[in-house]
């Protein structure tokens, strides 16, 4: 089973979505994810200040077997990007909710139709 | 669903992943790619490769068969024993398969074929043996597993029923019932074992209770790229000769009354488009097929193989590009065009990084 925490929220596409206390959302990919991507070997991140309109692609991820892209879920400014992942992308073989978040973005947009943990489990279940 | 090898249920009790694979399930990867990639490069791996096909010929002409069918010269097996890489080609030098050939006696040679090319193959063969009355016989009773790494020599000493620890790369030697060639698809030092089907299991389980990783194609195909090994329908196939396909050295134009089948073709075929080697030397993506390739002047070719290479840690590929010397090419990845240095195959031979 594909580790799914509780306090985030989940896209279709396979991003976790996390809602800062500034209002701030950050960006990843889940568990589920990175599995079947395979061995992480580099992730092309947004460049800073970039606007980015939600459902368009802003990270590139390759392993060796394939490459995936990883989507906005809203519009909004790059305010931050995770550079250790530059030198460290197997970070998001081993760290995906953590140590390899992927991008911060700042929107006026509100978060809705997005998956909680147990909606994201099923939708993974039906996936396989 | 797709055929089964004899080893189907060893690969469901590891957990593999199975992917179709030329008509066959087979085990994509057992845990990381690269993980197991590692293995074979630093100790010892197996592979189930039954899903390739052993074709035994026997005949007075056997051997004059082979001098037609194949673009390199079986005259160079004189040695019993001895194995040949070649290319079969069609009249017009297309690639129809590439395979291995052993001498087993002075009328009898095993080859081993492809498995999404096993019928054609077979058929072509078989069309062509009948002239030299050559009878054809396809090994549907055998499984094949190759154990590769600096340590198989030592993993397979006790493990099977014939000596092969003074094996000469490139050779076979056998019995009733096994026959072992030192080969192998890894560039590494190795053994491809075919045994009778219901014997595979048996061996598989002594291997991997002698520490022996079971390898997935994943980690195969990595592996056969850094060795600088071609990959039949993804480097080459009938709409490209061997001179196309960077197999030049598997052509024997001489001796030159030798007829063989495409040689005309090869002869005649004027500015052909060459294979090179490329290393990804800045960060920026991965090669991967399909890619396109721009060299100097212009011209256009594209990447047939790419992947990150677990053992240089960069990304390396097989690309085919109008002919030329190059010493660096632009390859475009998502819209950006990055520099590949031109590098000579193999990437990696026996555990050392040569590019």
């Amino acid at each position: 089973m594909n580790n799914i925490p509780q306090e985030l929220k989940y896209t279709k596409t396979h991003e976790w979505v996390r809602v800062e206390d500034d209002d701030t959302v950050t960006v990843g990919i889940t568990d589920h994810a990175q599995e079947r991507l395979g061995d992480i070997v580099f992730i092309e991140l947004p460049e800073l200040n970039n606007q980015v309109t939600a459902g368009t692609e802003v990270v590139v991820i390759e392993s060796v077997k394939a490459a995936g892209d990883v989507y906005s879920p809203l519009s909004g400014e790059i305010i931050a990007i995770n550079q250790s992942l530059n030198d460290s992308p197997e970070l998001a073989n081993s760290s995906p909710y953590e140590e390899a978040w992927l991008f911060k973005i700042k929107s006026s947009e509100v978060l809705d139709n997005l998956m909680n943990a147990e909606q994201y489990a099923i939708h993974t279940s039906h996936e396989e | 669903m797709g055929k089964k090898t004899y080893l189907y249920n060893n690969h469901l009790k590891l957990n593999a992943k199975i992917v179709d694979f030329g008509g066959w399930d087979m085990p994509l990867n057992y845990c990381s790619q690269v993980t197991e990639h590692h293995q074979v490069r630093k100790s010892a791996g197996m592979f189930d490769v039954s899903h390739m096909t052993v074709v035994d010929l026997e005949g007075e002409k056997a051997r004059d068969l082979l001098a037609y069918l194949l673009a390199n010269d079986i005259a160079r097996l004189k040695n019993i024993g001895k194995a040949l890489y070649s290319c079969m080609l069609n009249e017009n030098g297309g690639v129809i398969d590439d395979l291995i050939v052993y001498l087993v006696s002075d009328t009898q040679f095993r080859v081993v074929v492809n498995a999404a090319t096993t019928e054609k193959d077979v058929a072509w063969i078989t069309k062509h043996a009948t002239d030299f009355k050559v009878d054809v016989k396809q090994r549907d009773d055998l499984a094949m597993i190759a154990v590769q790494g600096p340590l198989a020599r030592e993993k397979v000493r006790s493990l099977l029923p014939i000596d092969v620890q003074e094996l000469a790369p490139f050779y076979a030697t056998w019995n009733d019932e096994f026959f072992v060639g030192r080969t192998g698809y890894t560039g590494e030092d190795g053994f491809e074992i075919i045994l009778p089907g219901e014997k595979a299991p048996e061996l598989w389980e002594a291997l991997l209770a002698a520490d022996v990783a079971p390898i997935g194609l994943a980690a195969r195909d990595t592996l056969r790229l850094e060795a600088g090994m071609n990959l039949y329908g993804i480097d080459m196939d009938e709409n490209y000769s061997p001179l196309e396909s960077g197999l030049s050295w598997t052509v024997a134009f001489k001796p030159e009354n030798r007829d063989f089948i495409g040689r005309k073709a090869l002869e005649t075929s004027a500015d052909h488009d060459i294979m090179i080697a490329l290393v990804l030397e800045q960060k920026g993506g991965v090669l991967r097929g399909h890619q396109t390739v721009t060299v100097e002047g212009g011209g256009i070719g594209q990447i047939t193989s790419g992947t990150f290479s677990p053992t240089i840690g960069k990304s390396i590929a097989f690309a085919r590009v109008p002919a030329g010397k190059y010493e660096q090419v632009l390859v475009t990845i998502r819209n950006k065009q990055l520099v590949a240095k031109v590098v000579k195959p193999p990437f990696v031979r026996n555990g050392k990084i040569f590019v």
